[in-house]
């Protein structure tokens, strides 16, 4: 008996691994599709803002003012673009070829040297928030270091006392790539054990072969662990291959243990093929179920997961949602990992929070599986 | 004929006394939408042991889902199975050891090689290793699948694959067999390999079959037949038993003035004449029990030529569904009622469609090698043939739908390499599975066709009203196409390809599966049609259809083996072993001389 369970076991297995092997899809969805989202968000996607079109507007020329907008020439950030008038500026700003711009009235100079505040207008393109927020910080930061500076030359007493100097932790250059990556690979997990499983399976429903199984001495059982197996290697190879190229490509740092990343990754493997399987218990044909995979499974891992959008800055019911994501687990584990190292207070509730989601999918799948086309 | 013992290593499990299929009101409803669709109605059956079963009946009669029943993949509604006296419902993976299923499109792993698909299989029966290669031998041996191991099975022909998933399905030789539609879409040659197959292993190896089919000549070749219609079982015994109850009722009529279709006619609309077909030249007639032959002279028809034949299977179905339905008091088949020429019935003779060394390559594989035929006007023409003959092919070509290699072909007067948009005007289409839109409703095909056609207005309504009429689809005008019986599906399809008048229609196997009572039907309205001067051509890869054909081509391998009448094609190879040749044994024939020729060829070469 128990041979005869090794026996199907390992056909099943060997059957499972020789398709994976003929199959360009399978392929193309675990290796090929990974290094091209990589790549794409690597090198093409940044949320970073460099070069922002700014307008600046200086109704009366003086030093004041011309050391002032120098700030912003002088910036990674911004490339200026001088307007003779506040209403010609406004133009190029509907016409959004500006993205927001800086308004010096006449009387910038006398204010500022009569030590009074004077009035800076700040228009900004509200349509791109991040580059809004951005501009916004800038010109305040800019103006408190200005005037701190100014006061500085005059030798007179500092008039703001406090200074702002932001310090950023945990990704000092602050560079998205550095954490679109690690995020990245939950998505490309999710396209292996979800996606995939559920496509694979709906194949052997639409060609009859499922039938064909169902009938000999094979469990339900022995059919889904037969599945499991080789797609845990499958999406484990693609997460090794995301992981080498997030390294030594773009040079993320990975500064947590490799073995808890291993560990992380194979509960959310687990709970990724625990939902491929549900799916495809209820979705026999290959239209409907990567449909459905992509709506449960992929979309949320690339929306909710806090992977691209902070979870912190979604409305409460949204964030409500993220919880039954079980990317939003290993995405946080993943960031934690590759960029704070391993900080057990935050890895150990979200790996519990897989553990249970792997539980519950497999749990659910293997309760909708039966033997029966019915 | 490939036979091989299998190797006595592997041994039968012990007989026991329990029939190996016991049924019990047996009862299994499914639901489509909203609509509930009884797919077995209490269905009650034993079946001894050591026999071959043949479960019979047409498309929707239930057979799939009897045969998922006794596999254990569904569950009855109510009733009882028991196979070898196990109840399949309490302890399904018993039963699955004692069975073996091959599934309609076999089960196979096309990905995988035939050696891959055997190795998959006997570790999924538990064949020790040290026995593999014994059986791996004999089966392969048997299905003349040993110089073929290392091919992947999506890149076997039809026939290999069916004889690759029998030899699957045998692997661990089991106790009862269950093969669904194993014969469907394959040609008459692999069909008779795999029914010699299936002999062998009950005759020599007490395995009991049940095998489903909707083919009625092959019930003829079971040891005992269940007969399905639209649920119930209709009939039950030897196949010898169903055609005894015919005897003396069936006669070939022939009448030297008056053409084979309008006596046809003739004799379906007499009182006490069960069936009338069209069979070669000949009308072969059915009477009600009872009947003297000599209505017929009676009737008008004096010059008619009667002789009696023996009964059919066919013709005892015929017989149970015609006293099914008068019990149920509902007019059988509008026979009385044949459509109107879909125009004036003044058609000229003359040439339709012309083809002449009409060629198609596709990359170095010739699909079509080579083939001429004419077709006149009015005739109903067929091209017969097993799969990847080249039939659809050539029916592509003629559609206008592929581009032909060389060669020239002649709708009309239309030449279709040069004027294909204009030709196809003048063609319509009826596709082998009705592609018609399921969710809309008939009306609305209708409008959609008509429109598609470029009719529109006043014309297209007097179409759409013609359709309505005509085929009797009124009555279900607002009813959601999918929903339909398969021959109102039929119907309405065959409506759709008329509603721009076309001069030729083209039908793709119109009658596959289809309940004998539609298929009758559905030719008188063709035979209504050619008459009327519309120009048929008919492919198909069944007997049954190209008898109703008034000549046709027999295809294999892209070439025109043989061209004639059904009936100087079966005389051509009546010889001592067939005194009476069918299309079969005719078309068989042909296939096995093109083999063995182009297997001379290949050796002089």
């Amino acid at each position: 008996m128990k041979a005869g369970i090794l026996m199907r076991l390992r056909g099943l297995i060997r059957k499972e691994s020789l398709q994976i092997l003929r199959d360009p899809s399978s392929i193309a969805i675990a290796f090929l599709l990974p290094a091209m989202l990589l790549l794409l968000f690597g090198y093409g996607v940044s949320l970073d803002a460099k070069h922002v079109a700014l307008g600046i507007v200086v109704e009366q020329p003086s030093a004041a003012a011309a050391s002032f907008t120098a700030q912003f020439s002088n910036s990674p950030y911004f490339a200026p673009r001088n307007f003779p008038s506040a209403a010609a500026a406004q133009t190029a700003l509907s016409r959004e070829t500006i993205m927001g711009f800086v308004w010096l009235r006449s009387d910038f100079a006398r204010r500022v040297a009569a030590r009074q505040d004077p009035d800076i207008g700040v228009y900004v393109d509200g349509i791109n928030a991040n580059n809004a927020r951005l501009i916004e910080n800038y010109v305040q930061q800019s103006w408190a270091d200005w005037i701190t500076s100014q006061a500085d030359l005059a030798g007179a007493s500092n008039p703001v006392p406090i200074a702002v100097e932001p310090r950023i932790w945990f990704n000092p250059a602050v560079s998205s790539r550095d954490y679109l990556v690690p995020g990245l690979i939950a998505v490309i997990m999710t396209l292996t054990g979800a996606l995939l499983t559920a496509l694979v399976i709906a194949r052997e429903w639409e060609r009859g072969t499922m039938e064909a199984l169902m009938v000999t001495r094979v469990s339900m059982h022995e059919i889904l662990i037969s599945k499991i197996i080789p797609y845990f290697l499958l999406g484990m190879g693609g997460m090794a291959v995301s992981v080498t190229i997030a390294v030594f490509l773009f040079g993320v740092p990975l500064l947590g243990s490799l073995l808890v990343l291993t560990l992380a990754a194979s509960l959310f493997m687990l709970a990724s093929l625990g939902m491929g399987l549900l799916i495809s218990t209820v979705a026999k044909n290959q239209f409907v179920a990567g449909q459905i995979a992509i709506i449960t499974t992929f979309l949320p891992a690339f929306i909710l997961s806090g992977f691209i959008f902070d979870v912190g800055s979604m409305p409460a019911p949204i964030q409500v949602i993220t919880h039954i994501v079980a990317a939003r687990y290993f995405v946080s584990i993943l960031q934690s990992l590759f960029l704070a190292g391993t900080v057990w207070s935050v890895i150990l509730p979200n790996l519990l929070a897989l553990l249970l989601m792997a539980i519950f999918f497999l749990g659910a799948a293997r309760l909708a599986a039966r033997k029966r086309l019915d | 004929m490939r036979r091989a013992a299998l190797p006595s290593a592997v041994t039968m499990p012990p007989e026991t006394d329990a029939a190996p299929l016991v049924l019990e009101q047996l009862t299994r409803r499914f639901k489509i939408g909203k609509r509930v669709v009884v797919a077995l109605d209490a269905v009650s059956a034993t079946t001894a042991p050591g026999l071959v079963i043949g479960l019979i009946g047409p498309d929707g009669a239930g057979k799939t889902t009897l045969m998922r029943l006794v596999a254990g993949l569904l569950r009855a509604d109510s009733g009882t199975i028991r196979v070898f006296g196990t109840d399949v419902a309490a302890d399904p993976l018993k039963v699955q050891g004692m069975i073996a299923y091959m599934p309609q499109r076999f089960g196979l792993y096309e990905d995988l090689s035939v050696q891959e698909n055997l190795d998959l299989y006997a570790d999924l029966q538990g064949v020790a290793p040290e026995a593999r290669a014994a059986r791996y031998g004999a089966l392969l041996h048997m299905t003349g699948l040993t110089a073929f191991t290392t091919r992947l099975a999506g890149k076997l022909s039809g026939g290999m694959k069916q004889k690759l998933g029998l030899a699957c399905t045998l692997i661990q030789p089991p106790r009862l067999l269950l093969l669904d539609e194993p014969t469907v879409g394959v040609d008459p040659v692999s069909r008779r390999e795999l029914w010699a197959i299936v002999d062998h292993l009950v005759r020599g190896q007490g395995m009991s079959v049940l095998l489903s089919t909707a083919y009625l000549d092959e019930a003829e070749r079971c040891d005992e037949v269940l007969l399905l219609h639209e649920g119930k079982l209709i009939g039950a015994g030897k196949p010898s038993q169903f055609t005894q109850a015919m005897a003396g009722r069936s006669f070939q009529v022939r009448a030297a003035n008056m053409s084979k279709r309008a006596l046809q006619g003739a004799l379906s609309r007499l009182p006490g004449v069960t069936d009338a077909i069209i069979q070669g030249e000949a009308v072969r007639m059915v009477l009600d029990a009872g009947i003297n032959p000599g209505i017929v002279r009676e009737s008008g028809l004096v010059d008619a030529v009667i002789t009696q034949v023996p009964p059919r299977f066919e013709d005892r179905f015929i017989d149970l569904l015609k006293a099914k339905a008068a019990a149920m008091a509902i007019e059988p088949a509008p026979s009385a009622n044949p459509p109107a020429a879909a125009r004036a019935p003044a058609a000229q003779p003359g040439t339709e469609i012309e083809v002449s060394h009409l060629l198609k390559r596709f990359g170095d594989f010739c699909a079509v090698d080579d083939i001429s035929f004419t077709v006149a006007r009015g005739e109903i023409f067929g091209l017969l043939g097993a799969n990847g003959a080249g039939k659809s092919t050539t029916f592509r070509m003629l559609c206008g739908l592929l581009p032909a290699t060389s060669g020239s072909l002649q709708v009309g007067s239309f030449n279709l390499r040069t004027a294909a948009a204009t030709a196809r005007g003048r063609l319509g289409y009826m596709a082998q599975k009705f592609s018609l839109y399921g969710d809309l409703s008939v009306l609305q095909n209708l409008r959609f066709f008509s429109a598609a056609y470029g009719l529109s207005g006043a014309k297209r309504n007097a179409r759409i009203d013609w359709a309505l009429r005509e085929f009797e689809l009124a009555p279900m005008r607002d009813a959601t196409s999918r929903d339909l019986p398969l021959g109102f599906k039929q119907r309405m399809a065959l409506a759709c390809a008329l509603m721009h008048e076309p001069d030729v229609l083209f039908l793709d196997e119109p009658t596959s599966g289809v309940d004998p009572l539609a298929r009758r039907e559905f030719w008188q309205r063709i035979n209504a049609l050619a008459d009327s001067g519309v120009t048929v051509l008919v492919t198909t890869h069944f007997m049954d259809e190209a008898e109703y054909c008034d000549r046709l081509v027999i295809m294999g391998q892209g070439k025109v083996l043989a061209e004639g009448t059904s009936e100087s094609l079966k005389s051509a190879c009546r010889d001592a072993t067939h005194p009476d040749p069918s299309m079969e044994d005719a078309f068989v024939a042909l296939i096995e001389a093109d083999t063995a020729r182009s297997a001379a060829q290949v050796r002089a070469a």
